[in-house]
């Protein structure tokens, strides 16, 4: 035993790294069903049950009829279909559970089934089912067959000139619905102009809405500037239904005041209001939301924005609470409804369990993926961050490549959102200017083309926003004004774009369940119903789509990597010269140490992927062996390019028997001519971090084992870089032009290098 | 045009059966241009949903086996005609603790009856009116 400390730690340091990570500023709770902190089940669930008598329901869910809320008033009258309910009531859950995920059971067979089915039943199917299971379903059941996203569109300023920018921005990405809200109320009639005219610039077809206090927003709606609204809050119990200041009539009565508006419209519910509210009632997230389910499609809403929403944060405390939100928008679909599928509020501050959340939906499809998606910056989001941002937009775009899935957005490229962008300033400008609301400057309209959050900008203040919404409001402007604003200033296309927009209110064809428009046709659960029967069925990616999807920016080509290297070959011809002179052959020097370069090394390819100049190279590792007091010879291999082959080649050819084999892009070995050609010596396989002092002391090494030292070997240190995922494409590029210089059984050539005047 | 209600081969309407889509004011979709816009032929009052696009609606989500949208667009086709100060005040009073009584919802299903033949909308306030009593929600919230 050493005498060493006798203070034991108390603590592996690896939690205090552990504490370090974004993932420990997410809080969790423990399962606490009395508390209201219960995923799936909880004692006081009630067991799903449903009797009737003389053609009327006698209980429902346990609940006799004399005890019914209003909830369970309104579910029973208007959602449960007495024709259906004792069958599907009867059911043993379990096959329910099965023929949901079973592909030739068709969804219409399931549809019909759910009608007749109490949220205790519908709860207790879904919850048989694993993550995998629901997805399966979900992508199953979704209404409308052709996946779609949502996004939102703020900004802290709440300024006019960026959220038509932003709003244009969104369309060209592809969002078929665009959802704008304000920092400060009383904009919200700038906010809702600005982002129906930044929506009409490049096509038309978003849907858009102003999140904003139910009677204003409704106004909003009747003077034009809106399509949809989802802002009509149900709850699973009474008590937070009624805090949440309505009722199940009130709401479906405002519900057939926007129907009577032309205005598409769904209704919000999801985990955890109810808790949040402190009126659980004690009983588990799912029942409550397969409550408030039920409730929206009495209500005859065409669908729901749904899957914790705003309670996704504190659903996710709780074990299972993902799997929960799952299985809540599986209910929603399984119902018919048309689902706007959450992944809105940031339920979390770890990017893993942020991939781990989307994933899911983005393979299984849904009709509105997020239901806000933040396409600001997160500080821009006046709804608060979303799942999904601004500044991880692009990583979603690479998920859908990764898994060819259409997650409903699609690349763009950077000179078309710049043009984009100064065309909704300059659109929104002209209307401000037009209908004497605002002038803004040159330097204004500017600093917002280019911004990527609201920080940048220079731009109007907030009481000069405040007083264009009240104007706005005051003179009961509509968007017809602002339609002949935009065509009196030029703006013609975006004119026309934005009345084919409110001109879909006369067929009201936009009102039918999951209806969406794509290339300027309604697209809807109606006219493209999801008929998933299995593998070649239900939606599928088309090949143009395919295009679409892939076409992420800074793809590699062989064409670019050959062209970039080869912008290195003049500075080399100024530094190096090789000269073959002739087949290599042993000679016997025992001191002499042999470079075995591979067969594009300084012909095709100039430089390592750390960016070293190959003759920078070649002069360290040749100092190197000569200081170790050898001598180097530098031979070309012709028959191999792999980097083993290439030190074991060169090493039988080295008089001492040790060579060292490099390739262009920089990976190195030292071989000694008796080993097995995969047990080398020393190797150098992170060539991207492996600098010219590591070269150096390679060919010091190599003149030691030469010598027939041990010396210490040379360790490039690593810090754990995705070295893969940031060269191999790139790698696979430059090691194909390697092999296609090889012929089988080319004899090495002796290499005469001569370093020129400019060093590298 | 014979009385047979719509189906979903006849959806969208405005793609399938632009021939029955018109305005309060009886223009076309065609009708509804930027020309027509700009020279005040058409403004906000065309842009509007009818009554009867609703109901054309609402047969279509019923052959789609969606009843209870359908009853949506039935309501909201009763609602069409009523100003947007009335659709309001009713939503109003329809919210928790605003009614004092059954009789102000009672009163306000009579005017939609009586005064824009809402009769559907009437029957829904006034089983409300009911469901209300019952649970106690006439008593005051703030």
């Amino acid at each position: 035993m050493t005498e060493e400390s006798h203070v034991r730690a108390n603590r592996w340091k690896r939690f205090s790294d552990w504490d370090e990570r974004p993932l420990r500023l997410d809080k969790f709770a423990v399962e606490d069903a009395s508390s209201g902190f219960a995923a799936f089940n909880s004692p006081d669930d009630p067991k799903p049950g449903f009797a009737m008598g003389k053609g009327v329901v006698e209980s429902m869910d346990g609940v006799a009829v004399r005890d019914f809320d209003m909830i369970d008033i309104f579910i029973s009258k208007y959602h449960l279909d007495p024709e259906i309910a004792p069958e599907a009531m009867a059911m043993p859950s379990m096959e329910v559970a099965r023929m949901l995920v079973d592909m030739n059971v068709p969804r219409s067979t399931l549809v019909r089934l759910a009608h007749g089915m109490t949220p205790a039943k519908l709860a207790e199917v879904v919850a048989h089912l694993s993550s995998l299971e629901i997805a399966f379903a979900y992508g199953k059941m979704r209404a409308r067959q052709t996946p779609g996203n949502q996004g939102h569109v703020t900004n802290a300023k709440d300024d006019p000139l960026q959220m038509a920018a932003d709003a244009a921005t969104a369309v060209a990405f592809g969002f078929d619905e665009i959802e704008t809200t304000m920092r400060v109320a009383r904009n919200s009639w700038s906010n809702a102009v600005a982002c129906a005219v930044g929506a009409s610039v490049g096509r038309w077809g978003t849907l858009f809405q102003c999140s904003s206090e139910e009677a204003e927003e409704l106004k909003i709606g009747m003077a034009g500037f809106t399509s949809y609204a989802e802002t009509l809050s149900v709850y699973g119990t009474e008590k937070s239904f009624i805090d949440g200041d309505d009722t199940p009539w009130s709401k479906a009565f405002l519900a057939a005041a926007y129907a009577s508006r032309g205005i598409k419209m769904r209704c919000t519910s999801g985990a955890g209001s109810e808790l949040l509210m402190g009126f659980h009632e004690r009983k588990s997230l799912l029942y409550l939301e397969a409550r408030c389910l039920c409730l929206q499609r009495a209500m005859g809403v065409q669908g729901t924005q749904n899957g914790g929403v705003d309670g996704a944060p504190v659903t996710c405390t709780v074990p299972g609470g993902m799997r929960e939100l799952m299985a809540e928008n599986l209910i929603a679909v399984w119902l018919d409804l048309e689902c706007a599928s959450g992944n809105d509020a940031r339920a979390t501050e770890s990017e893993i369990r942020v991939g781990a959340k989307i994933l899911p939906y983005l393979i299984a499809g849904s009709d509105l993926i997020c239901s806000g998606f933040g396409s600001i910056l997160k500080y821009d989001n006046s709804f608060n961050p979303s799942l999904l941002n601004g500044e991880e937009l692009e990583d979603y775009l690479v998920l859908q490549r990764d898994f060819e899935a259409d997650g409903g957005l699609t690349p763009v490229g950077e000179a078309q959102i710049m043009d984009l962008r100064a065309r909704a300033v300059d659109a929104i400008s002209a209307v401000l200017e037009e209908l004497g609301l605002a002038k803004p400057t040159a330097d204004m309209k500017q600093s917002v083309i280019a911004a990527s959050g609201s920080d940048e900008t220079r731009t109007f203040s907030g009481r000069e926003v405040g007083r264009i919404s009240e104007t706005i409001f005051a003179r009961s402007i509509t968007v017809i004004d602002v339609i002949k604003a935009l065509a009196a200033r030029g703006f013609r296309e975006e004119a026309e774009n934005l009345l084919k927009l409110v001109r879909l209110r006369v067929s009201g064809d936009y009102l039918q369940t999951s209806a969406v428009v794509r290339d300027g046709k309604i697209v809807s659960a109606v006219n493209d119903p999801n008929d998933y029967r299995g593998p070649g069925t239900g939606y599928r990616v088309s090949e143009a789509r395919r295009e679409e999807l892939v076409a992420i920016r800074d793809v590699l080509t062989r064409q670019e990597v050959l062209r970039g290297e080869a912008q290195f070959r003049p500075a080399e011809v100024t530094r190096i010269a090789y000269r073959p002179v002739g087949p290599a052959a042993a000679t016997g020097n025992p001191r002499e140490v042999v470079i075995g370069i591979s067969p594009a090394f300084g012909v095709k390819l100039f430089q390592t992927l750390a960016g070293h100049p190959l003759s920078a190279i070649l002069r360290v590792l040749i100092e190197g062996i000569t200081e170790g007091g050898c001598t180097a010879r530098v031979v070309r291999m012709l028959h191999t390019a792999d980097t083993s082959f290439l030190g074991l080649s060169a090493a039988r050819l080295a008089g001492s028997g040790v060579g060292i084999g490099i390739q262009a892009k920089g990976t190195a070995v030292i071989h000694q001519k008796d080993r097995l050609p995969h047990n080398n010596l020393e190797l150098f396989s992170n060539s991207p971090i492996t600098k010219l002092d590591h070269y150096k002391r390679m060919g010091l090494n190599a003149a030691a084992y030469a010598r027939g030292e041990m010396p210490e070997p040379v360790i490039v240190p690593t810090r754990g870089e995705a070295m893969g995922s940031r060269y191999h494409a790139r790698v696979s590029m430059i090691y194909a032009i390697e092999t296609e210089m090889t012929s089988e059984g080319a004899e090495p050539e002796e290499i005469d290098i001569k370093f020129l005047g400019a060093a590298a | 045009m014979s009385d047979k209600p719509l189906s979903v081969a006849d959806y969208p309407l405005a793609e399938r059966r632009p021939d029955i889509v018109e305005t309060k004011t009886g223009k076309t979709l065609d009708d509804i241009s930027l020309d027509a816009v700009l020279t005040d032929k058409v403004g906000l009052e065309d842009l509007r949903i009818t009554s009867r696009a609703l109901r054309q609606q609402a047969d279509i989500a019923k052959a789609a086996g969606r009843p209870t949208l359908a009853a949506n667009f039935e309501r909201g086709a009763e609602l069409v005609d009523v100003p947007q100060d009335v659709i309001m005040r009713t939503y109003e009073l329809l919210r928790p603790g605003r009614a004092g009584s059954k009789d102000e919802l009672l009163a306000a299903a009579k005017e939609l009856r009586d005064v824009y033949g809402a009769t559907g909308v009437a029957a829904f306030i006034e089983e409300a009116a009911d469901v209300y009593e019952r649970r106690s929600l006439y008593k005051k919230r703030y």
